[in-house]
């Protein structure tokens, strides 16, 4: 092969693979780092796997947020009005974060069915709801009629 | 009567600019040179309606029209002047208005500042930015009106501005990243016009290069001033949360940085010419697409404006017109010829090959982790791509970058002398090593990506001064070289500086940040990374338009000595009743104290969240050096005095070839024999 051919298909192979390889480590970095959402419902049926990060959201029921006085560990309900979930969370919760709110959050479920949170989201806007929670909340409102 | 004038202003705009995209549009197809003399004057009117209409809207603000909706909907008669008038870029409506103004002022620079074009040229990259126009003005037009009115009945007052957009960040964040944004059309249209003309040779590389430059200066400042707000703002200390909205500004700054690249080449080697066209298309695609994702609705996030579906088909349709028909266009017109100018695999021209396609690749990867979600919920799957997901692949991607980076500056255009390169690697190695085992063992702990992160940023800086030393090498000493080395060499060397600095303190912030969520009540005392934070009292106090419950904070060091009294607060907007942290941060070169109030939990104790953050300025800082270095390279005396005494030539050359199409122009400098 012509010596300037050759160092042309070197140069085009080691970008494919370069590129190829890049898109695998993508690929595999993304199906490691993918969270699936599960409403309340569906926590309740048992089609949430324990201890898998997963995103869970609904309303936060009223009269249900309990905090210690001594420690920053908080627990409350989320609900879709057809099952709801105990949440416990260890630190600050956002500004907006409060009873009656959509809120999303992720975490594991650990084995006696309690969310276990890393992280509460609330959005910085009261009138707004998250748009899992409100399909949530749709698919519940159709099943009860 | 002020609103119904800046209506009037912008539907008269709007005539404008389909008047501008069409006149000398055919003028240069027809070669009229009449019809292509009216590019530049429609230009600069145009902007002066956009403007017009512009400063309509302010007025409302400021005389608290609360008739006009989007007035009523995002001011109140309590909001401070300076609020009021950044409160017209607070929502949907007045941020695309803010967008067309920027529009219609880079179509007006492009007129006013390229006197040097030939005319057909100057007509089409008008005539292409005029169609773009077309495109914002009717979506705001038909989609987005920011003067309709509440008649006959309308508000007393209004609903208050979204207190996370009271602050100085706001002011100035949006103006700086839609300049970037919208800057990348200018780009786009000189491709699009050099693809027009058929005349797809290194001359459009040359003029688009500044106004590239200026874009992506802009987009960086932009970026890191969001980074920077969300930092103080939000309250929690984080400065990039792989939110979607930041993904879809980070998409074109890194296909930007990338046309910045291979414009590069283009210019000096003649060389990537398809490539480079079709970087420009890409890059101001991924900007639409940004708008499209922030304007939709279709994400959740903070940046997400409450907004209607129909406005996110709109830009959905602008998005795959722009993308279409420029394909269209590109496929066309794009030369299918190779290049016959050969360079080695030791040339510059590989290695800024190589930066693009890491560029690229880095660009994909964000929008594959950004679109995903999208695509698999239209398929009933809900999912989101976490923040790991990002990390890693920017964890792989930057190093390979920078190491190759490293070398590349070293290389020549065309072909490098055999082992000059690979000569360069033990001296960058033999300080980078030591030094990336020392600071993180400084630090207290050797976490693997720490040490890659420093050795990068270490590598580069070496790297980089070497090469300031060997250019400023002169017979009258190193300073004087340095001062007599080229405005552009300044910018690049500023530049790649800038990224370094970014790169150290992304690498130790996110390494070596101490955080705490503890109680905190009169008299307690929290020991973080050395420094001892005692909380005095908490009182409340009135604002102009909130109530505030306040810490008082007193920092001491390590040595005992005082260093600063911090006030964190918590607001409650009276208007809105929305709640907001307001963080009290110790800033410092090299830490920053970084303290805020969480939630009441008893009588008098707060949970409170006390944070050390190490070099986290330097990520700013970084990226200051960053837009200093593009607005450096830029300010270059080469772009005039070349353009001027291309001018002559120039003109004489286009007379002959006028006409003549598809034929690519022989490319003659002085590099390339």
């Amino acid at each position: 092969m012509h010596p300037k051919r050759k160092q042309r298909l070197i140069i085009v192979l080691f970008i494919f693979f370069g590129v190829s390889s890049a898109i695998a480590l993508a690929l595999y970095a993304m199906s490691q780092n993918i969270n699936h959402f599960y409403d309340p419902s569906q926590i309740d049926e048992g089609e949430a796997p324990v201890d898998q990060r997963i995103r869970i959201g609904g309303l936060v029921v009223e009269g249900s947020v309990l905090r210690t006085s001594d420690t920053l560990d908080v627990q409350f309900d989320i609900t879709d009005f057809r099952a709801s979930v105990t949440v416990a969370y260890s630190g600050i919760l956002p500004d907006l974060f409060r009873e009656g709110q959509g809120i999303v959050t992720t975490g594991r479920l650990d084995q006696f069915g309690v969310f276990r949170a890393e992280e509460v989201l609330a959005k910085h806007d009261e009138n707004y709801m998250p748009p899992e929670v409100q399909r949530s909340l749709d698919k519940a409102h159709a099943y009860a009629e | 009567m002020i609103a119904e004038l800046g209506h009037y202003a912008l539907i008269l705009s709007f005539c404008l600019a389909l008047l501008l995209s069409v006149v000398p549009l055919l003028g240069a197809w027809w070669q009229d040179e009449v019809w292509m003399r009216f590019s530049r004057p429609l230009a600069l009117t145009q902007v002066v309606l956009v403007f017009a209409s512009f400063v309509a809207l302010t007025t409302c603000f400021l005389i608290d029209d609360f008739s006009v909706q989007y007035v009523a909907g995002h001011s109140n008669s309590l909001l401070p002047w300076y609020y009021k008038m950044s409160a017209v870029w607070g929502g949907h409506e007045g941020s695309l208005l803010l967008w067309a103004l920027i529009l219609a002022g880079w179509t007006a620079a492009v007129a006013r500042f390229s006197r040097q074009l030939p005319l057909p040229m100057i007509s089409r990259v008008l005539g292409v930015l005029g169609i773009v126009n077309i495109g914002f003005l009717s979506f705001i037009l038909l989609t987005s009106n920011p003067f309709n009115r509440y008649l006959p009945n309308f508000p007393p007052d209004g609903v208050d501005l979204n207190p996370l957009l009271q602050d100085f960040g706001l002011i100035v964040h949006p103006p700086m990243l839609y300049m970037g944004y919208v800057g990348f059309s200018v780009a786009f249209a000189f491709a699009i016009a050099a693809l027009l003309s058929g005349r797809l040779d290194a001359t459009w590389a040359r003029w688009s290069r500044p106004w590239t430059t200026v874009a992506w200066a802009f987009l960086t400042l932009g970026i890191s001033l969001g980074s920077w707000w969300a930092y103080y703002e939000l309250g929690w200390g984080g400065w990039w949360f792989w939110d979607p909205v930041e993904n879809a500004s980070l998409m074109p700054w890194l296909a930007g940085t990338a046309l910045m690249h291979s414009l590069a080449v283009t210019e000096k080697r003649g060389v990537f010419k398809s490539w480079t066209v079709l970087l420009a298309i890409f890059t101001f695609s991924l900007s639409l697409l940004g708008t499209f994702l922030v304007r939709s609705g279709i994400l959740t996030s903070v940046h997400a404006f409450a907004s209607d579906p129909e406005r996110g088909r709109y830009v959905l349709m602008l998005l795959l017109i722009t993308i279409g028909g420029s394909l269209l266009i590109y496929a066309l017109r794009a030369p299918v010829v190779m290049s016959r100018i050969g360079f080695s695999e030791r040339s510059r021209e590989i290695f800024l090959l190589l930066n693009n396609i890491i560029l690229m690749v880095a660009t994909l990867t964000v929008l594959g982790g950004t679109l995903f979600p999208l695509g698999a919920e239209y398929f009933g799957y809900e999912v989101s791509v976490g923040a790991p997901y990002f990390n890693l692949m920017f964890a792989f991607l930057v190093p390979l970058l920078v190491l190759i980076m490293g070398v590349g500056i070293y290389s020549q255009w065309k072909d490098t002398k055999p082992g000059v390169l690979v000569r360069k690697i033990p001296l960058l190695a033999v300080v980078s090593l030591p030094v990336s085992l020392l600071v993180p063992w400084l630090y207290g702990e050797m976490a693997f990506l720490a040490v890659v992160g420093v050795f990068i940023a270490t590598w580069l800086t070496m790297a980089t001064a070497r090469d300031v030393i060997q250019k400023s090498s002169s017979k009258k000493g190193y300073i004087r070289g340095w001062l007599k080395t080229s405005r552009s060499f300044k910018g690049m060397v500023l530049g790649h500086l800038g990224l370094a600095v970014t790169i150290m303190g992304a690498t130790i912030v996110s390494h070596y940040n101490v955080e705490k969520d503890v109680r905190m009540e009169p008299g307690t005392i929290v020991t973080v990374a050395g420094y001892q934070l005692e909380l005095v009292k908490f009182d409340k106090y009135r604002g102009p338009n909130f109530l505030s419950e306040r810490a008082e904070v007193r920092v001491r060091n390590s040595a005992g000595r005082e260093v600063s009294t911090l006030f964190p607060e918590k607001r409650r907007y009276t208007v809105s009743g929305s709640v907001m942290t307001e963080a009290g941060i110790d800033p410092g070169l090299f830490r920053d104290v970084y303290v805020s109030m969480g939630e009441l939990v008893a009588d008098d104790a707060w949970a409170m969240r006390v944070q050390y953050k190490p070099l986290v300025r330097w990520l700013w800082l970084g990226s200051i050096f960053m837009g200093w270095g593009g607005l450096l390279a830029v300010a270059d005396s080469r772009y005039r005095v070349r353009l001027r005494q291309r001018l002559g030539n120039d003109t004489r050359k286009l007379e002959a070839e006028v006409g003549i199409t598809g034929k690519a122009a022989p490319f003659a400098r002085g590099e390339a024999g």
